[in-house]
């Protein structure tokens, strides 16, 4: 676990100083989501399995607390309580016609383009 | 009663109570979920959201104050997002195979959710910074927070989309599915992960585990596509 998560902080570290150091728009988490996937891969490669055990173990363990790390930051909703009452409207429109709209378009190019045998 | 007093005073000025309340409300939302199974709207996070805002507004404790303590959680989200990384590895061979439907199939439809989103809110008269708090909207919190943050919307904003949109899509995904006759469990899957992100995908997977791989490389996909298009997007569509 100790080795896992030191890689997981190590590689949002290197993500956030390229993207601060070549002023780059995407969010330094997701450079180092990229770098860990590009390590996964060439490990594969090497025949080593990736991801490792405890790397695995980690991953998972986190990624199944998701729906609990994002509560600090929706919590922060009542800062704007404001801003969402005086544009209730415009947010509910728009949020509920563009899923509606990406929902259908991504669904049904998927299964235009998608061919049988993919399974 | 003096003595209660006094230790409340002192737990008021130590994160560990942001932190404890955020853990506590947290599993018990998550026992209400389970209670209520099924239902798309009993979904954990929101449901502790709710329960943490009715508290700190019924103790008048102000957010930064509780954001002290919150933060340790908060500041997870980084490292969880670089853990995105490995179940796509594990979907990579699925993706390499379907790649020539996958890409176009998720291009489209994060282009729609995103120009359809900031420009129906342009539209109805929304201010700047609510417009671009939207464009991240259907991608996954920690992703559209730092996007939010790079264009100039508010990330506190742009969570709660994240979530009032994930909300949605697992409302929307089977009747959107029934409109255009998708009945391909991947197609299905790949919609909710590109335009639901987590919360849409983990309702397609109470149905298929198909679906569910499919939507879990659409949110990996998803977010570095948004991370990179939105904002270039933005400064377009999001008016003066």
């Amino acid at each position: 676990m100790l080795n896992a998560l030191t890689l997981l902080v190590a590689l949002q570290l290197v993500g956030e100083v390229i993207a601060q150091a070549a002023d780059l728009p995407i969010p330094g988490p997701v450079i180092g989501l990229l770098l860990l996937l590009a390590g996964l891969m060439l490990r594969e490669r090497m025949g080593r399995p990736a991801p490792g055990a405890e790397l695995k173990a980690t991953a998972t363990g986190l990624l199944s607390t998701l729906g609990l790390l994002f509560v600090p930051a929706g919590v922060g909703v009542m800062t704007q309580l404001e801003v969402l009452a005086r544009n209730w409207l415009a947010i509910a429109v728009s949020l509920v016609l563009s899923t509606f709209a990406g929902l259908l378009v991504a669904g049904w190019v998927m299964q235009r383009l998608a061919s049988p045998e993919d399974e | 009663m003096h003595s209660l007093f006094h230790l409340w005073v002192y737990l008021e000025t130590t994160p560990l109570l942001g932190l404890a309340a955020t853990l506590i409300v947290y599993r018990g939302a998550f026992e209400v979920h389970r209670i209520m199974r099924g239902n798309a709207l009993a979904n954990p996070t929101l449901i502790a959201i709710l329960a943490l805002v009715a508290l700190l507004e019924a103790t008048g404790t102000p957010y930064p104050a509780y954001f002290q303590g919150a933060q340790y959680v908060h500041f997870l989200l980084g490292p969880a997002t670089v853990a995105l990384a490995v179940p796509m590895h594990a979907n990579m061979r699925r993706i390499r195979r379907s790649a020539h439907a996958i890409l176009p199939a998720l291009a489209a439809g994060s282009l729609t959710a995103a120009v359809s989103a900031m420009l129906l809110a342009r539209w109805l008269g929304a201010p700047r910074d609510v417009v671009l708090s939207l464009g991240p909207k259907s991608v996954t919190t920690p992703i559209a927070m730092g996007v939010a943050q790079q264009i100039g919307g508010q990330p506190s904003l742009a969570a709660v989309f994240v979530l009032m949109t994930g909300l949605l899509a697992s409302v929307l995904v089977t009747p959107a599915m029934r409109a255009v006759r998708v009945s391909d469990r991947r197609a299905q899957g790949l919609a909710a992960g590109t335009a639901g992100h987590g919360i849409a995908t983990a309702r397609m997977l109470l149905m298929s585990e198909t679906a569910g791989a499919f939507g879990g490389l659409a949110i990996g996909l998803n977010g570095i596509l948004t991370a990179i298009v939105v904002p270039l997007l933005a400064g377009l569509l999001a008016g003066g």
